[in-house]
């Protein structure tokens, strides 16, 4: 039986198992290693949840605090990637996006198709993302739709331990821009990982649960709800399949339209606001190409078009719970 | 100007000279309706790019900008297969998927002319920290212009070349007019070497009329960056010739303006004045030159006149390495 360890320790050995194999491969970010010319401790903070904490010590220089300046370090990063370096840039919480974001989809996402073919841009930008911390409309949001929509970037977004290392050390490797989201939520979730490096291709989704009821498609730390309601429904006689795209760009289209088309109803779990949301993209993807099959309406669970609110009462009320998708797969089942 | 060879004089009146007909030429097809899209010219400025990036190797990386045709063919871009991007066809640098404003070609260190303002500068810090991280000595140089040296972008850039000492180099072409609208409306500093000075990096201002100006400029800021002695600023102060875009009245620009500059400070003028007269080359040499670009830059519009425009096939292709 493999070790357990959690979520953000596995962020932790992925970044550390690439660097010490690779040297080309280097981190950076605000306080990933947390003191850096300050008089006190070095690697203080090591991210701001301590995901990168003691990578300083093992690797140097080759992890860097930077600036204020998203913009700056993240075209740094890629113009270093565009020079045959590794970076694994970090933007701190995926709703800074619209300070740097020009670099990440007009720049990286473009050269190689801009220039003919002739650029590579490896370069790997991690992100936190999510709802459910009381951190509030700035700090909470899912954004990940809005990189899904942009050709020549790659999305990210693993749900479990295991997922979360194999698919960092994969991004790391892979030749192409990728936005590898991390869901806060999620970095004390423990499970069993192999101590040796592995990757997990991209485009691949995970059963989680099987069933020929009802689809449930979901995204992040949604998979874990869904799943929670697969569970409760089984004791009903109600199966569900679970899926895990882990990957919206590419995305395994294959595995939910065979789904569909097995089971004729299809949920979709998205935590982000609704609107050109994974939701309608994959209630896009059922209605185009799995219209026959479908036997019901597709229900989409989705956090609400405002902003993520503060206080608990609040924010519980529009992160989708258990109870929203629960309905919503009844809703299917009629 | 003592310190140049003959055949590096030769070598950059021949630059100039390229990218002079190479801009001139592409007005005048374009003003035929034969190229596609937006057009930017370098027509006035030639003497920045050649005097700049005369002393750089494939190692080395530029950024530029919209108005990027003078850098590319200044960092040794073939012409021909320019020629055919502009034209949008199969055999151009990019395959005809670029065009004008994004012509790049890694292999000999051209990071892309830039449709976003200030896309640039943050690029080169990558490039330079790239070079710093392996040890090699080679230098990253972000040409911006002086519309671009307000944007954030550009002044976080300068900020993270100075933190980290990164070998970098960022170059201002202020030819006065970011579009419309002049520098002396949108800069806040009357001198961008002061700016620079703001950032703790040395800054110095050249006359972009003056190749020899601009390359001893330039020698000193990129001898620093190789040695280890972190970021430079350049402001060159030049003038474009034709409009922002190709199609630009210039109606905002002042009576004879253009005529003027051309008159009295067209820096090919002024190198075959300078080098005649301390009699460094001949009239004759250079006219020389003269015939050969004429012919080549000829050969390049036939070329791209006559190429296919890219197949239909090509059009999903070369997204990502893998997908």
């Amino acid at each position: 039986m493999a070790r357990k360890i959690t979520y953000q320790q596995a962020v932790n050995e992925a970044l550390d198992q690439e660097m010490a194999r690779d040297p080309s491969v280097i981190v950076m970010g605000e306080d990933v290693v947390g003191g850096q010319g300050s008089p006190g401790e070095m690697d203080a903070w090591g991210g701001v949840l301590g995901v990168t904490k003691g990578l300083y010590a093992k690797h140097g220089d080759r992890i860097m605090d930077t600036p204020i300046t998203e913009s700056g370090y993240i075209g740094a990063a890629v113009g270093a990637a565009t020079c045959g370096m590794r970076p694994v840039a970090e933007l701190m919480f995926i709703d800074f996006m619209g300070v740097c974001l020009d670099q990440i989809f007009n720049q990286a996402g473009k050269f190689k198709y801009m220039f003919g073919g002739k650029a590579e841009t490896p370069v790997v930008i991690r992100a936190m993302y999510g709802a459910g911390f009381r951190a509030a409309a700035q700090h909470s949001q899912c954004l990940y739709s809005v990189f899904t929509h942009f050709p020549g970037i790659k999305v990210v977004l693993p749900s479990t331990p295991y997922d979360v290392k194999g698919l960092l050390i994969q991004s790391i490797r892979d030749n192409d821009p990728v936005m590898f989201l991390e869901h806060k939520m999620l970095y004390t979730l423990e499970g069993e990982v192999p101590e040796e490096p592995y990757t997990i291709p991209f485009g691949e989704a995970n059963l989680v649960r099987e069933g020929g009821d009802v689809t449930i498609v979901g995204f992040g730390r949604m998979v874990h709800l869904a799943a929670e309601v697969a569970d409760k429904l089984a004791k009903e006689g109600i199966s569900c399949d679970v899926i895990d795209p882990r990957t919206t760009s590419p995305l395994d289209e294959e595995t939910i339209l065979e789904s569909i088309e097995n089971t004729g109803r299809l949920v979709v779990v998205d935590e982000s606001n609704p609107r050109c949301s994974m939701a309608s993209d994959i209630a896009e993807l059922a209605a185009t190409k799995a219209f026959s099959s479908l036997k019901a309406a597709i229900q989409t669970v989705t956090a609400p078009h405002v902003p993520t609110p503060f206080a608990a009462s609040l924010e519980d009320a529009y992160i989708p719970s258990v109870d929203h998708i629960e309905a919503a797969v009844r809703k299917a089942l009629k | 100007m003592s310190e140049l060879s003959k055949n590096q004089l030769l070598d950059a009146y021949r630059m100039m000279r390229t990218i002079r007909d190479f801009e001139v030429r592409v007005h005048d097809e374009f003003a035929k309706g034969g190229i596609p899209g937006f057009v930017h010219l370098y027509a006035g400025e030639e003497a920045s790019a050649t005097g700049i990036c005369m002393h750089l190797n494939d190692e080395d990386r530029i950024a530029s900008t919209h108005r990027g045709h003078g850098h590319c063919i200044a960092k040794g871009v073939d012409v021909m297969g320019m020629m055919a991007e502009i034209y949008g066809k199969e055999t151009g640098t990019c395959k005809g998927k670029g065009g004008s404003m994004h012509i790049a070609d890694l292999d000999r260190g051209m990071l892309g002319a830039n449709g976003i303002v200030g896309g640039g500068p943050p690029l080169i810090c990558g490039v330079g920290l790239a070079h710093k991280m392996r040890g090699t000595d080679g230098v990253g140089i972000a040409f911006f212009g002086d519309g671009a040296s307000n944007q954030g972008t550009t002044l976080e850039a300068m900020n993270l070349a100075t933190v980290w000492n990164l070998p970098c180099i960022f170059v201002v072409e202020n030819n006065g007019y970011a579009e419309t609208t002049s520098s002396e409306w949108s800069v806040s500093c009357d001198s961008y070497a002061d700016r620079a000075a703001g950032f703790g990096m040395p800054g110095t201002t050249c006359d972009g009329h003056d190749f020899f100006a601009v390359h001893e400029t330039a020698g000193e800021a990129i001898k620093r960056a190789r040695s280890g002695g972190g970021p430079s600023f350049i402001e060159v102060k030049l003038n474009r010739y034709y409009g922002h875009f190709e199609g630009d009245s210039q109606t905002y620009r002042g009576d004879n303006e253009v005529e003027k500059i051309k008159a009295e400070k067209d820096c090919l003028m002024l190198f075959r004045k300078r080098v005649t007269e301390a009699n460094l080359l001949d009239a004759s040499e250079m006219d020389a030159i003269d015939k050969e670009v004429a012919e080549l830059i000829d050969e390049s519009v036939k070329k791209a006149e006559a190429a296919a425009e890219p197949s239909v096939d090509t059009l999903l292709t070369d997204v990502y390495v893998s997908y």
